[in-house]
């Protein structure tokens, strides 16, 4: 269905694929614009929002979600989903802090591990999707419970404390760069970097090619299967990147860390705009959607409402999203239909 | 293929095959596995998750996923426990639970339905909202001074035999949903939905109506096993059931229900559930960790899909190399099995 509207007349498609960028930009601009009227209502009853340590405060939890709903929005743009991520960056977060209290790497060599195995688990998804043809929802929920599984196993009830990491370790995620927080620095070039590839190579435009329509990709001779497979080991590698900013950001490792992440990396990808039948989104989209969830979170907390309200708040979030995405697309086709009448 | 043939290449006989195996494995492991205290303690402490898959597998069938029914028992549990702790009878708290249930599935249902929302995100929202509005009604606390007639549901069993209550009623529930979607026309059209929702719709299917009545039955059975797991814990808490769809989704697939819809038995999930907790029954007497059950259950899930897809594509090899002979008479029915 998704494709219709884009291919009437060689003149209506290039007007509507215009129409696309406008939204998909207005998106990113409405996220932006909420943020500021809803952080103008709370700066009224609580003060303390609109200073640098509470911004930076949100900035620097946002960016870890960032990160990883970058690569969940990649893979969401073919047309798939990865579930796992959370198992991913606890596993990650468990072994590089599990690896440092005992020495046995410096800290380059254990975030390069973290990154690497990150990498390994992204692969694995990628191979039971593509060669093992498992649907990526059935596949990802298996490898959830899995590397779960193998991060329980691997810790036990073992918790690496705060003073088992090497000094300084977490110092990290309190630095900054001419004000700037690094993480925020980390997750701005992540989405730059990914933003230039999905804009301007060949693999970044094959990745929406195949999400809109594999059937026609096929066709073209694209290798769907290469692009989903890649797609898969870049969400696994930003998730090892999440992984290793988590031990920095809470410094407190267990093997049940990062428990639930996945619904608020999932959660930022949708509200980001990505469709979540693949095909359209961005990664600015993505990075914006987490801040935005970060950002309802710290306002909960400064307004007075009790940290059980945020679920909560998330599910409706959600909600809201998907309804407004597909309100979107329904006069799109609208608009597409009336212009291919004419 | 011979009438043999067709029973061997069915996913249910496979299972039973698998179950057999499962249960002479146990057996060796340990002398107490084959008792009736043993079978009723194994069968009990998955009830909770057979019911929700009962609901889920016409969810599947019909080409939708709920994601959001552990929450909904986890949303049950807390109403159900904060009613009581203010005084309400449970005569009347009971059937308040299952109106929310079936409320939160009409909500499910309105915007896959309706609206026209992919049900996977649809109730991965609602996943957070039912266990957030949880957490609002409860908080932290946990309330368990049920009476004993109550906890009874998820402790007891039926008098004189092994058989957990619970049990009970997930029998009725697998009865009533076995006729319903393999016996009756709303069944057929279920299926028909599964298969090509479009096909349906211009077939007089009342597609928003059949959906929207599934996510309802889906809420609505999800809210009863938040009861039963209330009672079998005998507290109410507002993360109950946490993790449960995992497990849900796990035993559904197993069962062979085709997770584009379209496909799969009641009675293949029934034996799925038997399997799975004869499986976890197994692993615990062998002192294998719950950590590694859930390495198992997990590559389980995807084997279940991984087999199917290769024993599928070892047959059509097959036929290649037959090619040229007329097919078999029974070719139609061979649709049935594994293909």
């Amino acid at each position: 269905m998704t494709e219709s509207w884009v291919s009437p007349t060689a003149a209506g498609g290039r007007s509507a694929g215009q129409w696309l960028g406008t939204l998909a930009r207005q998106r990113e601009l409405s996220l932006v614009a909420i943020m500021v009227v809803l952080g103008g209502l709370v700066t009224l009853t609580a003060p303390q929002f609109l200073t640098y340590a509470n911004i930076s405060q949100v900035a620097v939890l946002a960016a870890v979600i960032a990160v990883a709903a970058v690569g969940e929005a990649l893979v969401v743009i073919t047309r798939n989903v990865d579930l796992s991520v959370e198992a991913t960056i606890g596993l990650v977060a468990y072994a590089v802090a599990h690896t440092l209290e005992l020495h046995a790497l410096d800290t380059a060599g254990a975030i390069a591990m973290g990154l690497g195995l990150g990498l390994v688990l992204g692969m694995i998804n990628g191979v039971v999707v593509t060669l093992l043809k498992v649907p990526a929802i059935v596949a990802t929920l298996g490898t959830l419970s899995i590397f779960r599984g193998v991060d329980y196993l691997v810790a036990g009830s073992h918790e690496v404390p705060f003073d088992g990491l090497p000094p300084g370790f977490t110092d990290a995620a309190r630095d900054t760069l001419l004000g700037i927080p690094y993480f925020v620095i980390v997750a701005v070039v992540v989405v730059a970097i990914g933003s230039v590839i999905l804009r301007s190579t060949r693999f970044g435009r094959q990745l929406y090619a195949v999400g809109s329509n594999p059937e026609a990709a096929a066709i073209l001779g694209i290798p769907s299967r290469l692009v989903v497979f890649t797609a898969f080991s870049m969400c696994g590698l930003l998730a090892g990147v999440a992984g290793v900013l988590w031990v920095m950001e809470f410094g407190t490792i267990s093997g049940t860390s990062a428990t639930g992440v996945v619904l608020a990396v999932v959660a930022a990808v949708v509200v980001g705009g990505v469709n979540i039948f693949g095909g359209s989104g961005t990664l600015v989209g993505a990075a914006l959607g987490a801040l935005f969830l970060g950002f309802i979170a710290n306002a909960l907390i400064l307004v007075g409402l009790s940290q059980f309200w945020l679920q909560a708040i998330y599910g409706v979030v959600i909600l809201v999203a998907v309804t407004a995405d597909a309100f979107i697309l329904r006069r799109l086709k609208r608009a597409a239909v009336r212009r291919s009448v004419r | 293929m011979t009438a043999v043939g067709r029973l061997v290449g069915r996913w249910e006989t496979l299972l039973v095959i698998a179950l057999l195996g499962l249960i002479v494995l146990g057996s060796r492991l340990s002398p107490f596995f084959l008792t009736p205290g043993n079978f009723s303690n194994l069968i009990a402490a998955l009830m909770e998750v057979a019911i929700m898959a009962l609901a889920m597998t016409l969810i599947i069938v019909a080409g939708e996923i709920d994601l959001s029914v552990e929450s909904m028992a986890g949303l049950a549990s807390a109403i159900l426990g904060f009613l009581w702790a203010a005084g309400v009878p449970l005569t009347i708290g009971i059937p308040v639970v299952l109106l929310v249930g079936a409320l939160g599935g009409l909500l499910n249902g309105l915007f896959v339905a309706r609206v026209g929302l992919p049900s996977l995100v649809v109730t991965l929202g609602t996943l957070a909202l039912f266990r957030g509005l949880a957490l609002i009604v409860l908080g932290p606390r946990g309330i368990s001074d049920f009476p004993p007639a109550f906890t009874e549901l998820g402790f007891g069993r039926v008098p004189g035999t092994p058989i957990p209550w619970s049990f009970v009623v997930f029998a009725v529930l697998a009865v009533l949903l076995g006729l319903l979607l393999h016996r009756t026309w709303v069944g057929r059209q279920i299926y028909a939905i599964g298969k090509n929702t479009g096909a349906a719709r211009f077939s007089g299917v009342r597609v928003t109506r059949l959906k929207i009545g599934l996510f309802v039955l889906s809420g609505l059975v999800a809210a009863l096993a938040g009861i039963i797991l209330t009672s079998r814990l005998s507290s109410a808490r507002a993360d109950a059931g946490a993790g449960m769809t995992l497990t849900v989704v796990t035993v559904v697939l197993l069962g062979g229900v085709n997770i584009f819809g379209g496909r799969g038995t009641i009675p293949g999930v029934v034996l799925a559930v038997i399997a799975v907790a004869v499986m976890q029954n197994a692993l615990r007497l062998a002192s294998v960790t719950v950590e590694v059950q859930s390495i198992a259950l997990g590559s389980l899930l995807i084997l279940s899909v991984v087999i199917p897809t290769f024993a599928h594509q070892a047959k059509s090899a097959i036929d290649r190399v037959r090619r040229g002979r007329p097919p078999p008479a029974d070719s139609v029915k061979g649709e049935r099995a594994i293909s």
